[in-house]
């Protein structure tokens, strides 16, 4: 948002959502106080841990109602009463799995909204070093994703909801630090042979073949629409075929992956060389360049933010290839192999650990990518700022 | 482009230039360069076990003609010829009733209807969010690097288990894989609608401030009408997103029906005609959905004034 129609929306603000927030803690503190919390007719007064997390709320709350320390400080504190509030409630839910009644629903409510309070606080914070803004714009997304884990935990330990359909995040990191070596091996099979051998070479020959084909115009008028239409295909219905080709082991994998790499990268390739102005070119010819100087020193330069925008769609798309392949056949090890298994076994905990995995594999491997990006293409306006 | 402007003379040479001086040509030419290769590749491919069986036969000095037509009209190829593949789509489609479990159409009917589904919620969150979004810094902030991380996750993965754990609590049928084809085709339209509401420029907004116009107004009368060709296309992302998560998400379900479970149990059972008409029948279906989409935004922009 350009910094005009932020202003002019914020003049226009009609809902004021942080007193709305606060006005809304009070509320679910107050029926939080009036329902019972637990099942055998447990109040909040007779679990002395809630007690505790129901009075800090309700200061924190009135407090930014009546408009006092309506600055950091006050933010701060009511960041820390949010965290503590959180860790009682979880604590005391372990304690009466499965009995939570209304009044705990309230209390995790409030703890919720004075969450968001603190990021909506967060978000107004006028920071004037740039590491400091940077560590704020990290913050709000960081304690956002915290909180989700905080009411996942709370409300599958707080109803009871059964293992097999949902566990809670603490026995998913359980089963994931107790079962490293058969997540490593299945890691590695699958991402460190299929998925980097496919991206690497599917890349790479699309890559090359994109340079190919832009020498040669009557090919780039030929295969970019078909390009384009085999991109949007359901390409992951290979997989079958590829897995009766080249046998259970990851290359039939690495096969899917290059498959699936290739048309993405060929397209963004060629339309990223044909991005370079007329006058560039012409600069280049006045310059007696050739074909390989301009292709070297303007049109590839010119062509990474494309090819990078290939590579980053492609992290993604080849982490999916590979565990999509595995479901057709694999030898028993494998991400998509062990997923398979243990939901036909309802470890759902030992599932949810190896998306766990593969969550911070994709998010690493795209990580990667754009970090490179922004060391490639530092001259591009959408880095430079 | 550099080199056409370069050499003026080559072309002028070359006495098919106007024909395929086009899109269309080329595209042809490639198409059946395409086709070409696959003859050639299915005929080297099934060479192997072809000679395998002459051999058991006892059947000597074949000659290439007849292996050649040999390897195309295998039963169980290792790569199915093209013409063996339309035969058995046109099979299964227009010869068999379309109420039969053999029927391609059947199964394309099962697999649209969940597409179609999870498209159309995908589409509406996808919006929802977005207007969220752009309205709230707060959404910005804090929700706009989830939904860009969320994709990073491999979520096809998670497809089996959705599946299966639906089914434990009793919800089944089209609902869980619509689930998944929302989770893969929202994120498009979010991204798109963002960046198209956001995309009027100051001068409009400033020229809607002037006006007084609340946020709401300036919502309907300039974001929205300016978003338009954004939203089509994301939306063509998002339906071919769609389709791979309706078409993965019918393969825990055991093969029951879709085109998803025609790809598995025709690897299970070694059918590769089954597996690639299935796979051409998808094709089709991504390549029509998208093309309706289009068809719809050209619609829709000429009654607007924008075409572009």
């Amino acid at each position: 948002m350009t910094p005009s129609t932020q202003a002019s929306t914020t003049a226009k603000r009609r809902i004021d959502m942080a007193a709305l927030l606060a006005w809304f803690i009070v509320a679910m503190v107050i029926a939080g106080l009036i329902f019972p919390i637990f099942k055998p007719d447990l109040g909040v007064m007779d679990v002395p841990r809630l007690s505790v997390c129901l009075v800090i709320l309700a200061i924190a709350g009135v407090r930014y109602e009546l408009g006092f320390m309506r600055n950091r400080i006050g933010d701060v504190v009511l960041g820390l009463v949010t965290a503590v509030a959180a860790w009682l409630l979880i604590a005391t839910a372990s304690n009466h799995a499965g009995d939570a009644k209304a009044g705990f629903w309230a209390l995790t409510a409030a703890t919720w909204a004075s969450a968001w309070l603190f990021v909506e606080r967060l978000a107004t914070w006028k920071v004037g070093s740039p590491f400091a803004r940077r560590l704020v714009n990290l913050a709000i997304p960081a304690i956002f994703g915290i909180t989700l884990l905080v009411i996942w935990q709370i409300v599958v330990t707080g109803a009871g909801v059964p293992k097999v359909l949902l566990p809670a995040p603490s026995e998913i990191w359980l089963r994931l630090t107790s079962s490293v070596p058969t997540l490593w091996a299945d890691f590695r099979q699958t991402f460190l042979k299929a998925v980097l051998a496919g991206y690497v070479i599917g890349c790479g020959s699309a890559f090359f073949v994109a340079i190919l084909v832009d020498r040669i115009p009557f090919l780039r008028r030929g295969l970019l629409p078909v390009g384009n239409l085999v991109s949007a295909l359901p390409i992951i219905g290979v997989a079958p075929i590829m897995v009766m080709w080249f046998g259970f082991d990851w290359p039939s994998k690495a096969a899917v992956v290059i498959i699936m790499t290739f048309f993405p990268m060929l397209v963004n390739t060629v339309s990223g060389l044909a991005a370079s102005h007329a006058m560039q070119r012409d600069l280049m010819r006045t310059y007696a360049s050739s074909y390989w100087q301009t292709l070297f020193k303007l049109r590839l330069p010119m062509a990474m933010p494309f090819i990078f925008n290939a590579l980053k769609i492609n992290s993604t798309l080849a982490l999916i290839g590979a565990i999509v392949a595995e479901f057709f056949g694999t030898p028993i090890v494998g991400m998509g192999f062990r997923i398979s298994t243990e939901v036909g076994r309802m470890n759902v905990d030992m599932v949810w650990a190896e998306i766990a995995v593969a969550a911070l594999a994709g998010s690493l491997f795209y990580g990667a990518v754009a970090l490179l990006e922004r060391a490639v293409t530092f001259w591009h306006p959408s880095i430079r700022g | 482009m550099t080199d056409t402007a370069l050499t003026p003379s080559r072309s002028s040479l070359n006495p098919f230039s106007g024909l395929f001086s086009g899109t269309v040509g080329p595209v042809i030419v490639v198409v059946a360069a395409i086709l070409a290769i696959w003859y050639i590749a299915a005929v080297a491919l099934n060479t192997p076990f072809q000679e395998e069986l002459y051999k058991r036969a006892d059947l000597t000095d074949v000659p290439i003609s007849q292996l050649v037509t040999d390897t195309l009209a295998q039963e169980r190829p290792v790569l199915p010829a093209p013409h063996q593949v339309i035969v058995e789509i046109w099979n299964t489609t227009v010869e068999k009733k379309i109420t039969s479990k053999r029927s391609l159409v059947y199964h394309s009917g099962i697999t649209l209807s969940s597409t179609l589904l999870g498209f159309l919620i995908g589409t509406t969150l996808g919006i929802l969010l977005a207007v969220g979004i752009v309205h709230s810094q707060v959404l910005d902030k804090s929700l706009m690097p989830w939904v860009i991380s969320s994709q990073t996750i491999p979520i096809l993965a998670i497809a089996p288990m959705i599946i299966v754990v639906l089914n434990a609590v009793g919800i089944s049928g089209l609902l869980p894989k619509a689930m998944i084809s929302t989770y893969l085709s929202f994120f498009p339209v979010t991204v798109g609608m963002v960046k198209g509401l956001r995309s009027p420029e100051i001068m409009h907004m400033d020229l809607m401030h002037t006006y007084s116009a609340s946020r709401l107004q300036t919502f309907w009368k300039l974001r929205l009408p300016y978003a338009v060709p954004y939203l089509f296309t994301s939306m063509k992302i998002g339906m071919a997103a769609s389709l791979v998560g309706a078409i993965v998400g019918e393969l825990p379900t055991g093969a029951v029906a879709g085109l998803g479970a025609r790809l598995l149990a025709g690897s299970y059972y070694g059918q590769t005609v089954q597996i690639w008409s299935a796979l051409i029948m998808a094709a089709i279906l991504a390549g029509t959905l998208v093309a309706l989409i289009g068809l719809l935004e050209t619609l829709t922009l000429k009654r607007m004034g924008m075409v572009r």
